[in-house]
This record gives C-alpha cells, sequence and structure tokens, in this order.
C-alpha cells in the first residue's frame, strides 16, 4: 500500500548524510595496491561517503521502481491524498501495518546487504594492499 | 514474476557493467543499483506473501503470472527510460553538447 515510503525516507536521510559527509572528508593517503597480484599501482582507498551513495543508490532506486508498481495498482495517485489507503481509517490501519511490517523489512534488508558489501570491499582492500607488500613497488 | 523479471534484468546490467568496468562511460551502474535495490525490495513482498498464502505463492494462475509480467517488464522500462534521461542528462561524451552547436570552418563558415 505505502511500504516503498519506509526506504525513501531512509533514502532521504541517508543521501543528506552522504552530502554532509563529502564536504567533511579530507584527501585518502596514497596506498600501494596490487589489482592482479602481478603488479602494483599507487592508490587511493575510496572515502565512506561514496560508500554511503551505494546505499542511496540502492534505496532511491528501489523505492522509485516500487512506487510505479502502487501506481499500477491504483494504490498511489497523482492527486491528493496522494495514498488511497489514507482516504478512510480502515485502509489507513491496514497502510500503516504494511509499512511496519514489510516497509521497515525491505529497508532492513538493503541496509543489511549494503552492510554485507561494506565488509566485503574492506577483505578485498585489506587483500589488495597485503598483495602489494609482498611485490617489489612500482617503477 | 515481477520479482524474476527485475532480478534478471539486475542479473544483466551487472554482467553488462562488470565487461565495461572500470570505464562507466554509459552509467550502467545506475541500471544495477535500480534493478538490485527493486530486487531486495520485492524479495521481502515475495517472502511477505508467501507467509500469507503459502504453497500457493508458488502455483499462481495464467493471468496473474502474464498481469505480473506485464508489471515486470513495464517496471524494466520504466529503469530504462530513467537511465537514458540520466545519461543524456550527463551527456558523457558529450554528444547532446556538440550537437546544440555548429562548428566553424577555417573559411568561418558553419558546418
Amino acid at each position: 500500500m505505502a511500504c516503498f515510503v519506509v526506504p525513501a525516507a531512509e533514502a532521504v536521510i541517508t543521501t543528506v548524510a552522504a552530502k554532509v559527509l563529502e564536504k567533511k572528508e579530507s584527501a585518502s593517503e596514497s596506498v600501494q595496491v596490487s589489482f592482479n597480484g602481478v603488479t602494483t599501482t599507487e592508490a587511493v582507498k575510496i572515502p565512506f561517503s561514496r560508500k554511503l551513495k551505494w546505499l542511496n543508490n540502492l534505496l532511491w532506486g528501489g523505492s522509485a521502481l516500487l512506487a510505479f508498481e502502487h501506481v499500477w495498482h491504483g494504490e498511489v495517485t497523482p492527486w491528493f491524498p496522494f495514498l488511497t489507503a489514507t482516504s478512510n481509517p480502515v485502509d489507513a490501519v491496514e497502510m500503516l501495518h504494511e509499512m511496519a511490517t514489510a516497509g521497515i523489512s525491505m529497508t532492513a534488508l538493503v541496509t543489511v546487504v549494503w552492510l554485507a558489501m561494506l565488509g566485503v570491499a574492506k577483505i578485498m582492500e585489506k587483500n589488495a594492499i597485503a598483495s602489494a607488500k609482498t611485490l617489489p613497488p612500482a617503477k | 514474476m515481477t520479482l524474476l523479471t527485475t532480478v534478471f534484468a539486475a542479473i544483466i546490467c551487472t554482467v553488462i557493467w562488470y565487461r565495461n568496468a572500470p570505464e562507466s562511460q554509459m552509467h550502467t551502474g545506475i541500471l544495477c543499483w535500480m534493478y538490485w535495490g527493486a530486487s531486495l525490495m520485492w524479495l521481502v513482498d515475495a517472502v511477505f506473501e508467501y507467509i500469507d498464502v503459502h504453497e500457493e505463492y508458488f502455483t499462481p494462475s495464467p493471468a496473474d503470472m502474464l498481469n505480473d509480467l506485464y508489471l515486470g517488464l513495464s517496471v524494466v522500462a520504466l529503469g530504462l527510460i530513467i537511465w537514458l534521461v540520466i545519461l543524456l542528462i550527463k551527456d558523457p561524451k558529450g554528444v547532446i553538447k556538440a550537437s546544440l552547436f555548429q562548428k566553424k570552418d577555417k573559411s568561418g563558415n558553419h558546418r
């Protein structure tokens, strides 16, 4: 009914957070890394604000396509009150229940997947740096 | 069916993105994020529906399947339209910007 509103709300918060972080972040120091285990390259780690944008993209993209599905099913209209379920109290209660269950679960799953991506990225970063240490420095 | 359509779209876009990486001139990453985000959200929807209707979830009527496929394809089309608009606005190859100007040759004539 309006489950997409919950991830969209998180998307607003994370977008603002990413913008604020981007302004505050200082330039990362460069490190020697190896992408292929054969040669080394000088590179900088991507900042956290950029990783936060991954979450923004997942949340905004998913919410936009889900919003379309709700338009398709006549649950969202381009005129007031926009969410058809708000026009009567029984439907409104059902809508709030759906937001509290499906909406929060969707947001949680997307966030957990993003956290897993951060974990994998951290391991890959460590491996690339560790691999470079075993190789002769780049000329 | 909508979930399945979006997951396939996400997989295809991810393969295309990986093939062209690290070049990202076509911004195919946008499509990946959009379709994966929607797939995760519809996965949750599918779990809730499964809890509601149990095994019936896996035996939808042909009419429901067709409607869901139609919706899935429409969602994929909408995603492509959003991507295309972003691509044309960002115009990484400068094609749109170039079409807004006429080049001058050495004699000063417009081409």
